[in-house]
């Protein structure tokens, strides 16, 4: 009992959770279709047989019928009735009966006038009682006398009355079989094609079933899951394939999030956090008014920085979106060159550095361009030059003192090497190159450089190396830089300037740009 | 100097209002779109200050509107929105200069002064003259106290634009807008080199200095004997 409950409710889950499938359903429409058009067909075939059939049976009867008839005109009743018992007793489906006007028997086969007969006074068809000695003992199991069909027509002529029938049980008993057989045929196939069909979508289900599975346990929060794949390359494995590519750009997209909000909340906080420290420290300071009054232009300094970082943040963010298309114009890259960097030399001079500006002979140097936007990226890099140069410079130094002891002669050496160093460390140099489709400005110094590994990195936002963290900006210069080239359908890489970092804007021509955005 | 200040956030309207009357002139407050219309219809302002989002009409169709009907007052546009082509199309819509929240007063002020001044018809004076630094527009020559001075061309529209504006503060930004027209902030003080490549050129061997630096807001260029 509790056996078959449990084996209800398993069925019931199969059920609910294969029939609902699309793979399920799909097999129930083609069985049920399929069923039905064979149903159609048979019943079709059976149609034409039975009428075949029929139209043989009346033919034959009334052929019989015209050669009695024409036996009793020419021999009269006696002719007839020898004729009727002749054919009586030959074996075979024939069937008659031969009587006088109140219906007593002559001669013949059948015992008495079928009811149905002398109800339609036609053709029809009845049933008779076997009489014959061997169908007797078969009919015994059955309580009634044994009934088999016939079709036969009544006639009366001369005072007598004639019924002329053909057995037709067998074709009968043929048609009922076929009707049954067709019926157990098409039970069994819709049967065998619904099973099929649940097969097929149980199939399918539990490939589904994994590749949900396992999205939902992605989705709960553990990106580096990926899709399961058979194995035999089916268009599952494809599938799961396709997804999992999507997976592992998202993830790849969740980590730089996750990067970039870490880098905020470093870069945005650490200046809150001293805005308001400086605002505290200004409202304890004892000092007095004065005091309180530097304190607050400290104040003002810090909010001054966060709000450059802010301002560096949103444009990247504005780029990124590519919506400044309309304001490019072509532009001599040589005077914004030249005029950045004549913004900069004092700047560089006056931090010891040699500032060089080459532009190549010849060549299409005009380029669509956002002025401001290109402008503004030269004189990041340049920043950036003469900021890391320095710091580069340092660090240098540093390791050199680090490898040479204390004595006299390897100071001279120190020495020697910091004059050889400074000659060449406070050159920066940028030049403007044209290069096959487009223009190349790059910005070369000879600081401490960026390793291999790091430089794809610094490209993206708020990406600052540890060693720089404590240098002052924004940490978005370069970034800003990498936005504004891919805005312009460029692209910004990073060299090896031997020693130093060598920064190389690929700006393409108008020729160059394929479609207006490729960013 | 009178302004009209057309600005939905009261407090922000309220700190212009009291900051400018501190620094000596008078500022009315429109706190829509609609009444700031009106307001600058009826009345002759020296400067409109114009936030660009407003309720009921938002800051440029305000400008648009006033100068289809003619009125050449000048108009600062303030703005949240910062980026390059929001600044071309404040420009566009008949704004004299642009300036992004948040903003330091010092660089509002500055400008707004810079705006009132426009009007008057220096900017076609072929001679600008501080004490006794001259600079000849048409020669572009620059002379002091009757000795010739040398200056790179960058250096002579420095001085320019600071006798242009001279007993103004200029900023920074201002000079970089309008002397090199960038509109990027500078995270180093190139403008300060600049600045004082050219003090070098034109106070050092005088015994006055004209070209001052204002703490906290830029540079002025005046005769203090004056």
């Amino acid at each position: 009992m509790a056996l078959g409950t449990l084996f209800v409710i398993k069925l019931n889950n199969i059920w609910e959770s294969s029939i609902s499938t699309t793979a399920f359903r799909t097999a129930a429409i083609v069985v049920a279709v399929f069923t039905l058009v064979a149903a159609a067909i048979m019943w079709f075939v059976s149609q034409q047989t039975n009428l075949v059939l029929t139209q043989q049976v009346l033919a034959a009867l009334s052929s019989e019928t015209e050669l009695l008839r024409a036996e009793e005109r020419s021999s009269g009743l006696v002719g007839l009735r020898r004729a009727v018992a002749l054919r009586s007793r030959t074996a075979g489906s024939g069937l008659y009966f031969l009587g006088d006007e109140k219906g007593t028997r002559l001669a013949g086969n059948l015992s008495e006038i079928p009811k149905e007969l002398l109800d339609h006074h036609r053709g029809a068809v009845f049933s008779y009682p076997v009489q014959r000695a061997g169908s007797m003992s078969e009919q015994g199991r059955s309580s009634g006398p044994a009934r088999r069909t016939a079709v036969g027509v009544l006639l009366s002529f001369g005072g007598a009355q004639l019924v002329v029938a053909r057995d037709v049980e067998d074709q009968r008993v043929l048609s009922h079989r076929i009707r049954l057989v067709s019926l157990i045929g098409f039970g069994l196939l819709g049967i065998g094609g619904l099973l099929a069909g649940l097969l097929l979508s149980r199939l399918v289900l539990s490939r589904v079933n994994e590749i949900t599975e396992a999205s939902r346990a992605i989705m709960a929060g553990n990106l580096s899951e990926r899709l399961p794949r058979s194995g035999t390359g089916d268009e599952f494995d494809r599938l799961a394939g396709s997804l999992n590519e999507m997976l592992a750009r998202i993830e790849q997209l969740m980590l730089g999030l996750r990067e970039v909000s870490d880098n905020i909340a470093h870069d945005l906080k650490t200046p809150l956090n001293r805005l308001r420290n400086r605002a505290e420290e200004a409202l304890r300071d004892p000092r007095g008014a004065q005091a309180q009054r530097q304190g607050l232009e400290r104040t003002i300094e810090a909010a001054d920085d966060l709000i450059k970082t802010f301002n560096a943040l949103l444009l990247i963010a504005r780029l990124e979106a590519g919506a400044i298309d309309e304001t490019l114009e072509d532009t001599d890259l040589r005077e914004v060159v030249r005029d950045v960097t004549e913004l900069y030399e004092p700047v560089a001079t006056d931090a010891g550095f040699n500032l060089s500006v080459t532009f190549s002979e010849g060549g299409d140097l005009n380029v669509p361009i956002n002025r401001q936007l290109i402008g503004q990226s030269i004189a990041n890099l340049l920043e950036n030059a003469i900021k890391y140069s320095v710091s580069g410079l340092k660090s240098d130094l540093r390791k050199t003192s680090d490898c040479v002891g204390g004595d006299g002669q390897d100071e001279m050496v120190l020495a020697e090497k910091v004059r050889s160093y400074r000659a060449t460390a406070k050159d920066i140099s940028v030049s403007v190159t044209p290069v096959e489709k487009g223009v190349e400005i790059s910005v070369g110094d000879r600081g401490a450089g960026i390793a291999p590994e790091d430089r794809e990195r610094v490209l993206r936002r708020f990406v600052r190396l540890e060693k720089s963290r404590t240098a002052p900006g924004t940490g978005l210069g370069l970034s800003l830089v990498a936005a504004v080239a891919r805005l312009h359908g460029g692209k910004v890489r990073l060299e090896d300037n031997e020693p130093g970092l060598r920064v190389v804007v690929f700006l393409p021509s108008g020729k160059g740009r394929s479609g207006s955005q490729q960013v | 100097m009178r302004v009209l200040v057309i600005e939905d956030d009261r407090e922000a309207a309220g700190f212009l209002q009291r900051a400018l009357k501190e620094s000596g002139h008078t500022a009315e407050l429109a706190y829509d779109g609609e009444i700031g219309l009106a307001m600058a219809r009826e009345d002759d302002f020296d400067v409109l200050i114009v936030d660009r989002m407003l309720p009921k009409r938002d800051g440029l169709s305000v400008i648009r509107t006033l100068r289809d009907e003619g009125d050449q007052t000048p108009v600062l546009i303030l703005s949240a929105l910062g980026e390059v082509d929001d600044r071309v199309k404040g420009l566009r819509a008949g704004g004299d200069d642009y300036l992004t929240k948040p903003y330091a007063y010092s660089e509002l002020l500055a400008r707004v002064e810079a705006l009132a001044r426009r009007t008057v018809p220096e900017e076609h004076m072929t001679r600008l003259v501080v004490g006794d630094l001259v600079l000849d527009r048409l020669s572009h020559r620059v002379s002091r106290n009757g000795q010739p001075i040398q200056l790179q061309p960058r250096e002579y529209r420095l001085l320019e634009y600071l006798m242009k504006h001279a007993g103004q503060v200029v900023t920074r930004t201002m000079l970089l807008e309008n002397v090199w027209d960038y509109h990027f902030d500078p995270q180093t003080n190139v403008i300060d080199v600049h600045v004082s490549r050219l003090r070098g050129k034109i106070d050092k061997n005088f015994d006055r200095p004209l070209l001052q630096t204002v703490r906290g807001a830029g540079y002025v260029i005046r005769d203090q004997a004056e």
